[in-house]
C-alpha cells in the first residue's frame, strides 16, 4: 500500500516537473496555487461524502458564499454608503425579518391554542406569506436606495486572511442550515435538494446588488501576501514579479492545507473518525448504540462546509475578482465530486491527490486539445478537407467531455478510487 | 423420474452457505412439503431453486433437465412458479393485472386460465379491477397464488402460503392446494403450520441447519415420536 | 377584459408551455427512477441532445429544398426521437449498464450519470461550439392570434405556433403513454417492475428488455421535449440543463416513479413559475374604483421577481422534499 502512495505522488510531482518545463514557472505556480485550494475544497467534501457518506451536490453555493465573505471583509469601506440612510434602513429590514420570524414561529406553535391539522398548515402558510410581505416592503426600498446613492455596501477593508476565515464560517453556517434542513433525507434526495439550495444561494447572491454588486463584479481583491505589482514596482521583470508573488501565495494556501489535513487525519484516526465511519456504514446499528447519528452528521456537514468556504474565498481572492455569474455547476461542483472520485473518498490523501490531479488534468486538458485539434485540422487540410473552424473555443470545451470520461472509467474500474480508503484493523 | 430433484444442493449468500447439502426429490403428483425450525433454510431451499441466490454446490433437476443456477425468467417459461412470502403481488395493480402479470411469458389467450384462478378464487372476481394493494392479507395470498398459476406451471412452489392469516384463510388456501395438485401440478412448498400442512402432504422433509433429518409421506413424519418431540412440538 | 386577456397570454399559456416541457421531462426522470431505482440526472442534457440531433437533421431536410407548411424541426421530431432513443440505449449500456452488473448501488449510478452530462455537454459544445441556434433561419416563426368576438376587447389571445405544437405533441404523447401503460403487456411489466422488481423477476418478467424499453421511452420522450423547448425559445448547448432542477421538482412532487404524478408535478410547478413571476397589478387595476382609496396598487406587483423564477421551483423543491418527501401525490415507491 505504501508502494501506491508512493508512486502515485511521485507520479504527480513529475506532472508538475513537466509542466513546469513546458509551459513555464509563472503558469505553474498558478496551477498550483489554484489546485491546492481545490485540495481544501475536495478534502470538504471527502469529510462529508467519504466520512460521513453524505451527499452535496451545492458545493457551489459553499464557494459562493466563500468568495462573498473574502470580498465582503477585505474589499475598502464604502463611505457614500455609510454616510447615506442605507444602514438605517438595513437596520429597519432586520426588524422586519424578525417581526416576520416571530410571527412564523408562533404560527408554528399554534396548535397550543387549539387549532390543528389542516387549519394549522393554513395559518402557517398565511404567516409565511405575511412574514414575506413585511420583509419585502423593507426590502425593496432598501435595496433600491442603497444601489441608487451608494452603489453597494462595500466591504470592511480588513485583512484578507481574516476574509479567508470569515468565509469558513458563513459557509459552516449555511452549512448548518443547509443540513439542518435536509439531512434526513435519502442520498438521492439529499443531493437534489443540495443543489435546489445551491442554485437558490446562486440566484440570490447573483441578484443581492446592493450587497454583492451582482453581475457588476467586484476587483480588485487584495492578496494575503505581496501581489505581482508589488514586485514589479521595486524593480523585477514581469514573469518574476509573478513567480515571486504566486509563490508566496502559494506558500500561504500550503500551509493552510497542510494544517487541515493534519486536523482531519487526527480526528479520523481518532475516536470521532471511527464513530463517524460506523455511522456511514450502518447509521440504523449507530443510533441504537445511543450515537446522536443526525447530530453527527450535522456537525460532518458544517465541517466539510467550512473547508469548503475557505476554499471558495482563497479563490476568489487569487483571481482578485468576485464574480457570481462565473459560478457554474460543472466548474464548481462536479469537479469536485470527480477529484474525490478518482483520488478515493474515504482518504484524506486521495483527496488531496485528486484535488491536485484532476485539476491539473482540467486545466491542461485545453492547451493539449488544442494542440490535436491544430494536428488534425492541418491532417484534414491537407486532405484537401478543410481545417476545423473555431479550434480555440472548441478546445476549451474538451475538458469536460475529458472529466465525464475520467468519472465513467474511473467508477468501473476503480470504484474505490486510485488510493481507497484504508481501514485499519487490530489483527 | 422426478419432476424436481435436489441433489446435495449447497447454497448462501455468499458467506457461509447455509444449505450444507439438501436432498429433495417429487413427483407431479406429489404435494411436497418443508418443515423445521427457524433459520433451517427451509425458504432458502426453494429461492436457490428459483435461482435468487448462487447455488455452490450440488445440482438442481427439472423433469431431466439441469436448471441449476437458472435465472428466474429462463424457470417459469420451463414450467416452475414461485410464490414468495411476503410482497408477492403487484400492490400498485390491479387483481386482474397482477394475473396478467404472472402469464407474461405467455403470448396465447389468457382467458382459460383466467377463468379457472376466479373459479377458483370466486371472491376476487368482484375485486378485479382493485389495485391489490387494498385487499385482506387472505385475499392478497391468494392473488399470489392466482399470479403463479397464470403462467400454467408444471410445479408450484409456495413459501408459507399460510403465514400470518387466519385459521379460515388457512384451510381455503391449504383446500386450494390440494385441488391444484389434483389438477396434475406438483406442489413444493414451506411451512410453519408443520401438523396442518404435514396432514395433506404425500412428501414431508424436516429440515435443521441446512440438511434433512427426516424425509417420509406427510403421515409417516406426523407419527415418528423423535419428529413429534423436536419439531412439531411434542 | 383586455387585462385579463393579458393574464392569459402570460400567464396561463406561459404555464401550459412550461408545464408542458417540464411534464416531458419528468415523466423520463420518473420512468428511469421507477425501473433503475436512481436519479437520472443526465436526463437535461439528453434532452439537448435530442433537440440537436432534430437540428442537424432539419437543417439536412432544409439542405435538400424541401419545405413545409409546419415548421421543419416539427417535422424530422419522430426521426429523431427514434435516434435519441438509440443514444440513450447506447449511453446505458456503455456507462450504467457495466456499473448494475457489478452491483453498484444507486449513489454510484446517480454519480456516473453526472460523468454522463459531462461527456454529452462536452461533445455538444465541442461539434457545435458555444453559440446559439434557431430553428428558424429558413422560415418564420408563426404567430397565432386570436381575435375575441366581444364588445371593447381590442387585445388578442396569442401565442406561437411552436407554443401549440408543443401542447399538442405534449397530450399525444401522454395519451399515447398512458395507453401503453394501461394495455400493452410490455407497459404493465413496466409498472410492474417498477412496482416490485423481485417479484416481477419471479413471475418471468423479462427485466432486461424492460430496461431497454424504458430507456427508449425516455430517449425519446426527452428528445420530444428538448426539440419543442429549441423550437419555442432558441438551441443552445446548456439549453436543458438549466431546468434539469425543476423537471427533477416535478417528478418529486408528482411522487418519483409515478408517471401522471409527474405530469401533474410538471404542470403544477409551470404555472407556479408563471404565476409567480406574474406582474398581478395588470389583473387588479380594472378593479381600481372598487378599491377603497387608501389601497394603491403599484406598477409593479409580482410575488417573486423575474430574475427570481428559477428559484421558485427550487423552493418549491425543497419545501416538498422537507414537508412530504413521497411527493404530493400518493407516492408508494421509495
Amino acid at each position: 500500500m505504501t508502494m501506491r502512495y508512493i508512486t502515485v505522488f511521485a507520479a504527480l510531482v513529475a506532472l508538475i516537473v513537466g509542466v513546469a518545463m513546458t509551459m513555464g514557472s509563472a503558469f505553474t505556480m498558478r496551477l498550483l496555487v489554484e489546485a491546492s485550494a481545490y485540495a481544501l475544497i475536495a478534502m470538504g467534501l471527502n469529510i462529508q461524502w467519504g466520512f460521513g457518506g453524505l451527499f452535496n451536490f451545492g458545493i457551489l453555493g459553499m464557494l459562493m458564499v466563500g468568495g462573498f465573505a473574502v470580498t465582503f471583509v477585505s474589499y475598502p469601506v464604502n463611505h457614500a454608503f455609510w454616510q447615506s440612510a442605507g444602514p438605517l434602513m438595513l437596520g429597519q429590514v432586520v426588524l422586519g425579518a424578525a417581526i416576520g420570524a416571530v410571527l412564523i414561529w408562533f404560527a408554528h406553535r399554534v396548535q397550543r391554542f387549539g387549532v390543528t391539522g389542516a387549519a394549522r398548515g393554513a395559518v402557517i402558510v398565511v404567516a409565511w406569506f405575511i412574514a414575506y410581505v413585511i420583509f419585502r416592503s423593507q426590502m425593496d426600498p432598501a435595496a433600491n436606495y442603497i444601489t441608487s446613492t451608494s452603489g453597494w455596501v462595500g466591504g470592511l477593508g480588513l485583512p484578507v486572511l481574516l476574509g479567508w476565515a470569515f468565509g469558513g464560517v458563513l459557509a459552516g453556517l449555511i452549512g448548518y442550515l443547509v443540513g439542518k434542513v435536509s439531512l434526513g433525507l435519502r442520498a438521492d434526495y439529499l443531493a437534489i435538494a443540495t443543489i435546489g439550495i445551491a442554485e437558490i444561494l446562486r440566484a440570490v447572491i447573483k441578484n443581492l446588488e446592493w450587497l454583492t454588486r451582482g453581475t457588476l463584479t467586484v476587483s480588485p481583491i487584495s492578496w494575503p501576501v505581496p501581489n505581482p505589482q508589488f514586485y514589479q514596482a521595486n524593480g523585477a521583470d514581469i514573469t518574476t514579479s509573478f513567480i515571486l508573488a504566486r509563490g508566496g501565495f502559494l506558500a500561504v494556501v500550503a500551509v493552510v492545507v497542510l494544517i487541515a489535513l493534519f486536523l482531519i487525519h487526527r480526528a479520523y484516526v481518532g475516536p470521532w473518525g471511527r464513530m463517524m465511519r460506523a455511522i456511514r456504514d450502518n447509521y440504523i446499528a449507530a443510533g441504537s448504540m445511543g450515537k446522536d447519528v443526525t447530530g453527527r452528521q450535522l456537525e460532518i456537514f458544517v465541517f466539510g462546509s467550512v473547508l469548503m468556504g475557505i476554499g471558495g474565498a482563497i479563490l476568489v481572492s487569487f483571481v482578485g475578482i468576485y464574480d457570481p455569474s462565473s459560478f457554474q455547476p460543472i466548474n464548481h461542483t462536479f469537479i469536485i465530486w470527480v477529484m474525490l472520485i478518482v483520488g478515493g473518498a474515504g482518504n484524506n490523501f486521495g483527496a488531496l491527490f485528486g484535488g491536485l490531479f484532476i485539476y491539473m488534468v482540467w486545466m491542461l486538458s485545453e492547451p493539449l486539445a488544442q494542440s490535436l485539434f491544430t494536428t488534425l485540422s492541418g491532417w484534414s487540410a491537407s486532405q484537401g478537407w478543410g481545417a476545423i473552424p473555431d479550434i480555440e473555443t472548441r478546445a476549451v470545451q474538451m475538458r469536460v467531455f475529458v472529466m465525464g470520461l475520467i468519472v465513467a472509467i474511473s467508477l468501473r474500474f476503480a470504484p474505490r478510487g486510485l488510493l481507497p480508503e484504508f481501514i485499519k484493523r487490530n489483527d | 423420474m422426478s419432476l424436481i430433484a435436489l441433489d446435495k444442493l449447497v447454497a448462501g449468500y455468499g458467506g457461509a452457505p447455509i444449505l450444507n447439502g439438501v436432498d429433495i426429490a417429487i413427483e407431479a403428483s406429489d404435494i411436497g412439503v418443508i418443515v423445521g425450525p427457524n433459520g433451517a433454510g427451509k425458504s432458502t431451499t426453494l429461492k436457490a431453486i428459483f435461482g435468487l441466490l448462487t447455488v455452490t454446490g450440488g445440482s438442481v433437476t427439472f423433469a431431466g433437465q439441469d436448471i441449476t443456477n437458472f435465472e428466474a425468467d429462463r424457470l417459469v417459461p420451463l414450467g416452475l412458479s414461485f410464490v414468495p412470502q411476503e410482497h408477492n403481488v403487484f400492490t400498485s395493480m390491479t387483481v386482474h393485472e397482477n394475473f396478467e402479470m404472472g402469464a407474461f411469458i405467455r403470448r396465447d389467450d389468457l382467458s382459460d386460465s383466467l377463468d379457472m384462478v376466479y373459479e377458483m378464487f370466486p371472491d376476487l372476481k368482484a375485486k378485479r379491477r382493485q389495485p391489490a394493494g387494498e385487499l385482506s392479507g387472505g385475499q392478497r395470498q391468494m392473488v399470489a397464488m392466482g399470479r403463479a398459476l397464470m403462467s400454467r406451471p408444471k410445479l408450484l412452489m409456495l413459501d408459507e402460503p399460510s403465514a400470518g392469516l387466519s385459521p379460515r384463510y388457512m384451510m381455503e388456501i391449504f383446500e386450494q392446494v390440494v385441488k391444484i395438485n389434483a389438477a396434475g401440478v406438483g406442489i413444493l412448498m414451506v411451512e410453519q403450520n408443520a401438523r396442518q400442512a404435514l396432514a395433506f402432504a404425500t412428501k414431508g422433509f424436516v429440515l435443521a441447519n441446512g440438511q434433512n433429518r427426516f424425509t417420509g409421506t406427510g403421515q409417516e413424519l406426523l407419527d415418528d415420536p423423535e419428529v413429534a418431540r423436536s419439531f412439531l412440538g411434542g | 377584459m383586455n387585462d385579463f386577456i393579458f393574464f392569459f397570454n402570460q400567464a396561463i399559456i406561459g404555464g401550459v408551455v412550461l408545464g408542458s416541457v417540464y411534464a416531458l421531462g419528468a415523466v423520463g426522470v420518473t420512468l428511469i427512477f421507477g425501473i433503475l431505482r436512481f436519479a437520472h440526472f443526465a436526463h437535461g442534457d439528453m434532452m439537448t441532445m435530442g433537440a440537436f440531433i432534430a437540428f442537424v437533421l432539419a437543417g439536412a431536410v432544409a439542405a435538400m429544398g424541401i419545405a413545409f407548411p409546419l415548421p421543419t424541426g416539427f417535422i424530422v421530431v419522430p426521426f429523431a426521437m427514434v435516434i435519441a432513443a438509440v443514444f440513450a440505449l447506447g449511453i446505458d449500456k456503455g456507462f450504467y449498464a457495466p456499473l448494475r452488473a457489478h452491483g453498484a448501488k444507486p449513489v454510484t449510478l446517480l454519480i456516473a450519470s453526472i460523468g454522463v452530462t459531462m461527456m454529452i455537454q462536452g461533445l455538444i459544445r465541442l461539434i457545435f461550439g458555444v453559440g446559439t441556434y434557431s430553428f428558424f433561419e429558413t422560415q418564420p416563426k408563426k404567430l397565432i392570434r386570436i381575435d375575441l368576438p366581444f364588445e371593447g376587447v381590442t387585445r388578442p389571445i396569442s401565442f406561437s405556433e411552436p407554443q401549440l405544437l408543443l401542447v399538442l405533441s405534449t397530450i399525444v404523447a401522454v395519451v399515447a403513454l398512458h395507453y401503453f401503460l394501461t394495455r400493452s403487456r410490455l407497459g404493465k411489466g413496466m409498472r410492474a417492475m417498477a412496482d416490485n422488481p423481485d417479484l416481477a423477476k419471479v413471475s418471468g418478467i423479462n427485466t432486461r428488455l424492460v430496461v431497454r424499453v424504458t430507456w427508449v421511452i425516455a430517449g425519446a420522450l426527452a428528445c420530444l421535449a428538448g426539440t419543442m423547448l429549441a423550437l419555442d425559445v432558441s438551441l443552445k448547448p446548456d439549453l436543458a440543463f438549466n431546468i434539469v432542477l425543476p423537471i427533477f421538482a416535478a417528478a418529486i412532487l408528482g411522487g418519483l416513479g409515478h408517471a401522471y404524478g409527474a405530469i401533474a408535478g410538471g404542470f403544477v410547478l409551470g404555472f407556479a413559475e408563471t404565476l409567480a413571476v406574474f406582474n398581478w397589478a395588470v389583473v387588479l387595476r380594472p378593479f381600481r374604483d372598487a378599491l377603497p382609496e387608501w389601497i394603491e396598487i403599484p406598477n409593479t406587483l409580482s410575488l417573486v421577481q423575474s430574475e427570481y423564477k428559477l428559484t421558485v421551483a427550487f423552493v418549491i423543491l425543497v419545501v416538498v422534499l422537507l414537508v412530504r418527501p413521497t411527493g404530493i401525490f400518493k407516492g408508494a415507491s421509495t
